[in-house]
């Protein structure tokens, strides 16, 4: 499958994204290609990495001035859209996975009216279709119960059904692109498993690109084929497994997590000058 | 240090009763560092809020240093036990400089307003002291669990609670606050007792950890098993191989 279409998915040259007159830039010179494979970009808070997943889909707010050489999804130029343009394109080719489902459903929206919605408007299904094809979602993504689940509202279930449910009205229409910004960080560790193994399966079914946005470099190595790591608006280092880290940020990062099978009586800390230092030399 | 016997929360709704936590014991030496891990809603924040005098609603009995304390808590009792919470965010007044915050519990507690034993508390973890004229909204995340976790030494107390107290923060800032709270251990004698869902910082900071499922302990683990990634009971197994995904 892979072979018939080894062009890249999403492609990416010198993204820079400035807020307003923010002498500092939220991005710089960040460049990367992504086919049909699972990609992380890890990073801490404030590295860029959301900027970056929220830049690819041009959700970011019109202060922000979002410059690239090239952007191009599928091989066609997105920078120039218009939003009504990108309105086609969003949800359908390319679907955004948000953190927190207790934020980011509409709380008065029942579920199966939320993924109906999104049904119709990608699939031109209308009302009883689009409600067959919202419950059958919910089954592929494995909720038990998917007539109860379609009649409730979002805060009447929990975060990992709710995470689910997300999936299934980001995945209903086969997006070429699924962008996941931390899908599993306000859920459980015994959830998060589940939630990340469905993701997987339904991205390879699609035969699309996941771009894993996380701050856990442990999980992402262990989920993705490659590993972005962004520091400070930059990428610092492209890995595919974790013992290859030769940047020192990586590093540091890497040593700053407690480890059961490894303990140490205090933890590595981020030398943050010396970084700066280097991130100077490579600037 | 401390010793809990048959602690029971149950939340009373009307005709609805909800059994949060049932009927656990346990004990924890001077000096020691108890874990209590388990998914949300277990009841573990419930057991620590009950620890710390926030819950009024529980049954049972709790000693701290050998005594017995009750559901309303004189000065004498608050000042055995102080908590930090999981949120820096919320748990700071948002309208008040971080030098009155920290000068809060000294007023509660009817020592006089101490300006130097404010400074002496922010120094002591890590922060300058004119940070004591700043608002929360000044500081980071990792700044702020720093003044959550002065606020609570400033009384000097021999037990500190910690719920979830990195959960909120980046590894690398979590890295730098654990190994604070470590310091501080180990230079005051405290006595910890850490909440959380992670089972990677709980194995780092304990000695002993409690696996909570459905309000009670279903396994201990100790520093040992959780080395060698040993759990005895199916659902402990469970949550270990979950979390070293």
């Amino acid at each position: 499958m892979q072979d018939r279409d080894a062009s890249p998915i999403l492609s990416v040259r010198d993204l820079n994204v400035r807020f307003g007159r923010n002498t500092i830039a939220a991005i710089t010179d960040v460049s990367f290609d992504i086919g049909r494979e699972r990609v992380g970009i890890v990073g801490e808070s404030g590295s860029g990495k959301s900027t970056t997943g929220r830049a690819i889909m041009r959700l970011l707010p019109p202060k922000a001035a979002v410059t690239a050489r090239t952007m191009a999804f599928c091989g066609e130029e997105i920078l120039g859209r218009s939003q009504r343009q990108m309105d086609r394109l969003r949800g359908q080719e390319m679907a955004l996975i948000m953190q927190d489902p207790r934020y980011s459903l509409n709380p008065v929206l029942t579920i199966g009216k939320q993924i109906a919605e999104s049904a119709s408007l990608h699939l031109g299904l209308k009302g009883k279709e689009a409600l067959k094809a919202a419950r059958d979602m919910l089954v592929r993504v494995r909720i038990s119960d998917p007539d109860r689940v379609m009649g409730q509202y979002p805060h009447q279930i929990s975060g990992g059904m709710g995470q689910r449910a997300m999936i299934a009205m980001m995945l209903i229409a086969r997006p070429k692109l699924v962008i996941a910004d931390e899908p599993t960080s306000a859920l459980d560790v015994s959830v998060r498993k589940d939630v990340l193994n469905l993701l997987d399966e339904l991205v390879r079914e699609n035969n699309s690109g996941l771009i894993l946005i996380s701050h856990d470099i442990r999980m992402v190595a262990s989920f993705c084929d490659r590993i972005i790591v962004m520091y400070r608006g930059r990428i610092v280092e492209e890995l595919t497994s974790l013992d290859m880290a030769q940047h020192s940020y990586t590093r540091a990062l890497i040593a700053a997590m407690p480890d059961a099978r490894h303990p140490v009586r205090r933890l590595a800390v981020m030398d943050r000058l010396a970084l700066e230092n280097i991130g100077e030399t490579v600037a | 240090m401390i010793r809990v016997e048959n602690l029971d929360v149950a939340f009373r709704h009307g005709q609805s009763s909800h059994h949060v936590v049932r009927e656990v014991s346990l004990s924890v030496a001077r000096g020691e560092t108890l874990g209590i891990v388990g998914e949300s809603g277990c009841g573990k924040s419930t057991l620590l809020r009950s620890l710390a005098g926030l819950e009024g609603g529980w049954t049972g009995r709790i000693w701290f240093d050998g005594r017995e304390v009750g559901k309303v808590r004189g000065r004498e009792e608050l000042k055995l036990a102080q908590m930090v919470f999981q949120d820096p965010y919320g748990s700071l007044h948002p309208r008040h400089r971080i030098g009155t915050a920290l000068a809060e519990p000294l007023r509660a507690m009817a020592y006089r307003d101490d300006r130097q034993r404010v400074l002496q508390a922010l120094r002591q973890v890590g922060l300058p002291a004119d940070f004591a004229n700043r608002f929360p909204h000044e500081l980071s995340g990792g700044q702020r669990q720093r003044v959550a976790i002065a606020r609570a030494l400033i009384l000097s107390p021999p037990i500190l609670l910690l719920d979830e107290p990195t959960s909120a923060l980046d590894v690398s800032i979590q890295a730098e606050v654990l190994n604070l709270l470590a310091d501080q251990r180990e230079e005051r004698n405290l006595t910890f007792v850490l909440v959380s869902h992670d089972l990677a910082v709980v194995a780092h900071m304990c000695d002993r950890v409690l696996v909570m499922k459905d309000g009670a302990f279903v396994d201990e683990l100790t520093k040992d098993d959780l080395h060698r990634g040993v759990a005895h009971d199916g659902y402990a197994r469970e949550l270990f191989e979950a979390s070293f995904l």
